[in-house]
C-alpha cells in the first residue's frame, strides 16, 4: 500500500514543497507571430482579466449569487486558443468558462448580466455563471459535471465530419477531469474515429482544493496519458499567449486537414481558489508568490515593450477595455430580475413545458 | 399491410426515417456488422453504409455525449444503448446533460436524439440485464419517454420520436421482440403523448404499457369470461402523459388498476394514480390498485422471475378481488 498518500503532513497541502513555474521562454519573444496579432492576444488577456476582476468585485457587493470558478491567472489559454479558431469553429468548456465564451467574441454584458441572474443574460438567468452559451458564437456550452463535455464536445466533431464541414472542436477542461471515466473514453473515441477535435487540459495544478500529483498516477496528468490513445505528448506553457497561439495553430490545422484529435496540456496556475467560496489556502504561499510573478498579462506587456510597442498604445488598449467592461456592467445592472413567465418556458422545443395533457 | 415481428419493426422503422432524413445517423456497441444483439439494426449497415451507421466501443458515455453534440450541431442521431441497465453508466448524459441543455442555455440548444435500448425482463438474464426502467427516465425534466407495444407502434412512435425535435428515450422491450403484428403499408407516423384503449370495456379501468399489454389483454379476456368488462389502456409514452385517455375511461369504468413492469417505488403507476386521485376522485367507486413487480431486484430463475413481474394471473386476481 502506498502510504505517503495518508501522511499527515503530506496532506497539509499548505506546507508542501511548492511546485514552481518555468522561467518565461524568452525566445518566444520571436515565434514569427506579427505585431498586430500579438496586440490582439493582449487585448483578448485583458478582457478576461478585467471582466473577471470586475466580476468578483460584484460577488463581494453580493450582486453575483450562487457560484462561480474565476479563471484569473489562466487567461493566456482562451486567449491564445481564442485567436486561433476560426469563426465557425466550436467551443465547449467546463463551469470554469467565462473566459471560454468571452474569447470566442460573446458581448460582455449579457455575459455579465447572466452573472447577476438578470433577464439580459445571456441564458436569460436560466443558466447562470455554470453553463454559458452562445451557439451564435460556436460558443457551444459550459458543461458542470466534470468529463461529460468531452463526449459531447467529440459529437460536434463528428458531426463536422458528417456535414463534410471543416469546422474544429476545441473542448477545455482542467487536470481534475483527466481521472474520470468519461475522459479516457472521449479520447479513445476521437482517436478510433480520427475526430477534428483539440482537447485542451488547464492543468492549474489543483483538483478544486487538491494537488493533483497527489491523486494522479503520472506527472503530467494529460500528457502522459496521450500515448495510451496513440497521441503525442503535447504540454505547453499556458501562462505565454504567444506559445499557446502558435501550438493552437498547430493542433487546429491537423484537425482541420483530417489529421485527427490533439491532446495539449496547457501548464498554469489559478491566482484564486476553485471557486467563490475557496480563499485557496491550502496552497503554499511561496507557490502562489511564485506564480503570481510568472503572472500571463504582466509578462506579456512587458514582452511587447519590448518589441517596441509603447506604454501609451498599451494604456490605450486597457482603457478601452475598461470602458468597455464599465459599460457591460451597467448594461447587466440595469437589467431586471427575469420575469415570472421564464419559469415554464424552453423545456421542450414547443417552447413550453407540460408533460401532460 | 404487412406482418412484421417487433424486432423487425425496428429496423424497418429506422430505415423509414434514414431513407427520409439522409441527415439522420446511429450509433452503438454491434448494430451494424452484427446487426445488433437483439437483431433490431439488422441490413441498416448495407442499405445505409458505415457512415451512417456505426459500431462504437463499450462506451456508453461517449456514445451518448457523441449522439448529443451531433444533434446539437445539426445532425439527428439515433443512439443505442444495449441493455436499458446500462442507461446507468451514462445517465449524466442523460438527465444532466441532454435533458437540460435546453432550457438552461434559454432556449438555445435543440437536442433532437432518441435513444434506443431493450427494456425489460423474462429473458432470464438477471437483474442488470433485465430490468425496466422507464421510471428512471420519466421523472427527468426535459425527457420524452416511449415504450411501444406492437410492431405497429416501434415504427410509428419510432418515426415520431426520431421527428422530435427533443430527446427521447424508446424502450423496445426484449420479451416482445418475437410478438407479430401488422403494419400499414407506406409511411408510418404516429404522435407521442397518446395512448390508446386497446379493449373497450365498462367495469374497469386496466392501464398498462409494453410487455404488460398483451398481459393486461389476456387478462381482460379471462375477466369477460367472469362477466367483467375491462377497459385496457395501452400508454405507449408515459411522457408526454395522456391522461385525458386515463381520466375519460375512469369517468366511464369507476375503477382503475396499473399493471407495471418496473418495481414498486415511484413507478409510473404511481404517478397516475397521484392523478387520478386528485382529479377523478369523485368518479372512483373504490382504490386505485396498482399491480407491480416487487420492490426487489429481478432474480433470474424461471420461476421467481415469473413470480416477480406481474402475470395474467395476478392481473386477472387482483381485479376480481378489488371488484367483489
Amino acid at each position: 500500500m502506498n502510504t505517503e498518500m495518508f501522511d499527515p503532513e503530506l496532506m497539509d497541502y499548505a506546507n508542501r514543497d511548492p511546485r514552481l513555474p518555468s522561467p518565461v521562454d524568452e525566445g518566444n519573444a520571436d515565434l514569427g507571430i506579427d505585431l498586430e496579432q500579438r496586440l490582439d492576444l493582449y487585448e483578448r488577456q485583458q478582457v478576461l482579466r478585467q471582466f473577471e476582476k470586475r466580476a468578483y468585485d460584484m460577488f463581494l457587493q453580493n450582486l453575483v449569487k450562487g457560484t462561480s470558478h474565476l479563471s484569473l491567472g489562466m487567461e493566456a489559454v482562451s486567449a491564445g486558443f481564442g485567436a486561433a479558431m476560426r469563426q465557425d469553429d466550436y467551443t465547449f468548456a467546463t463551469y470554469r468558462g467565462h473566459a471560454h465564451t468571452l474569447s470566442r467574441g460573446v458581448d460582455l454584458g449579457p455575459v455579465m448580466a447572466e452573472l447577476l441572474g438578470r433577464e439580459n443574460g445571456l441564458l436569460k438567468g436560466k443558466g447562470g455563471s455554470m453553463h454559458l452559451t452562445s451557439v451564435e458564437h460556436g460558443m457551444m456550452g459550459s458543461y458542470a459535471i466534470i468529463g461529460a463535455h468531452l463526449t459531447i464536445a467529440n459529437g460536434a466533431a463528428w458531426s463536422a465530419q458528417i456535414r463534410g464541414t471543416d469546422q474544429v472542436t476545441v473542448c477545455f477542461f482542467g487536470d481534475g477531469t483527466t481521472n474520470i471515466g468519461a475522459f479516457h473514453e472521449a479520447l479513445n473515441f476521437a482517436a478510433i474515429w480520427k475526430l477534428p477535435i483539440v482537447f485542451v487540459c488547464e492543468n492549474n495544478l489543483y483538483m478544486e482544493y487538491t494537488p493533483i500529483d497527489l491523486i494522479t498516477a503520472v506527472p503530467n496528468p494529460a500528457a502522459d496519458r496521450a500515448a495510451a490513445y496513440g497521441l503525442p505528448r503535447i504540454i505547453v506553457d499556458g501562462n505565454d499567449a504567444d506559445a499557446v497561439y502558435m501550438t493552437a495553430l498547430d493542433v487546429i490545422a491537423k484537425a482541420r486537414s483530417g489529421g485527427g484529435p490533439s491532446l495539449v496540456e496547457a501548464v498554469t496556475y489559478r491566482e484564486q481558489g476553485h471557486s467563490r467560496a475557496d480563499p485557496g489556502k491550502y496552497r503554499p504561499k511561496e507557490e502562489v508568490e511564485a506564480w503570481k510573478g510568472r503572472d500571463p498579462i504582466p509578462m506579456y506587456h512587458q514582452r511587447l515593450l519590448g518589441l517596441g510597442v509603447s506604454e501609451g498604445d498599451l494604456a490605450a488598449i486597457q482603457q478601452d477595455v475598461a470602458r468597455r467592461v464599465d459599460e457591460a456592467t451597467e448594461f447587466a445592472k440595469a437589467g431586471a430580475p427575469p420575469g415570472t413567465e421564464h419559469l415554464m418556458t424552453d423545456v421542450w422545443s414547443d417552447g413550453g413545458a407540460a408533460w401532460r395533457n | 399491410m404487412a406482418e412484421l415481428s417487433y424486432r423487425d419493426a425496428v429496423a424497418y422503422g429506422i430505415a423509414q426515417e434514414m431513407r427520409r432524413d439522409p441527415q439522420l445517423v446511429m450509433l452503438g456497441e454491434d448494430i451494424a456488422g452484427a446487426g445488433g444483439v437483439f437483431k433490431t439494426t439488422v441490413g441498416l449497415l448495407n442499405e445505409f453504409g458505415p457512415t451512417r451507421v456505426r459500431d462504437t466501443p463499450i462506451s456508453e458515455q461517449a456514445i451518448l455525449g457523441a449522439a448529443m453534440g451531433a444533434a446539437m450541431t445539426g445532425v439527428p442521431v439515433i443512439a443505442e444503448i444495449m441493455f436499458s441497465d446500462f442507461l446507468a453508466v451514462c445517465f449524466d448524459i442523460v438527465a444532466n446533460e441532454m435533458a437540460k441543455s435546453r432550457y438552461m442555455t434559454g432556449g438555445q440548444m435543440s437536442v433532437p436524439v432518441v435513444v434506443r435500448t431493450a427494456n425489460g425482463g423474462g429473458s432470464r438474464f438477471g437483474a442488470q440485464h433485465s430490468q425496466s426502467v422507464e421510471n428512471w427516465c420519466m421523472m427527468i425534466p426535459g425527457l420524452k419517454v416511449v415504450a411501444p407495444s406492437t410492431p405497429a407502434d416501434v415504427v410509428g412512435l419510432l418515426a415520431a420520436s426520431i421527428r422530435d425535435p427533443d430527446p427521447v428515450v424508446f424502450f423496445e422491450h426484449k420479451s416482445l421482440m418475437a410478438t407479430k403484428g401488422d403494419v400499414p403499408e407506406g409511411e408510418v407516423i404516429d404522435e407521442l403523448g397518446q395512448a390508446k384503449i386497446v379493449r373497450a370495456g365498462t367495469d374497469a379501468t386496466i392501464v398498462a404499457l409494453a410487455y404488460m399489454v398483451p398481459r393486461a389483454l389476456e387478462a381482460a379476456e379471462r375477466l369477460a369470461e367472469d362477466g367483467i368488462s375491462a377497459e385496457v389502456i395501452d400508454l405507449r409514452t408515459l411522457v408526454p402523459l395522456d391522461t385525458n385517455a386515463i381520466l375519460g375511461s375512469v369517468a366511464k369504468t369507476s375503477r382503475v388498476f396499473t399493471v407495471e413492469e418496473n418495481p414498486r417505488l415511484c413507478g409510473w403507476g404511481a404517478e397516475i394514480a397521484s392523478i387520478v386521485a386528485q382529479e377523478a376522485f369523485w368518479d372512483l367507486d373504490g382504490p386505485v390498485v396498482r399491480i407491480t413487480t416487487p420492490h426487489i431486484p429481478l432474480p433470474a430463475a424461471e420461476a421467481l422471475e415469473d413470480l416477480a413481474i406481474p402475470s395474467t394471473d395476478r392481473i386477472v386476481r387482483t381485479v376480481k378481488e378489488n371488484l367483489d
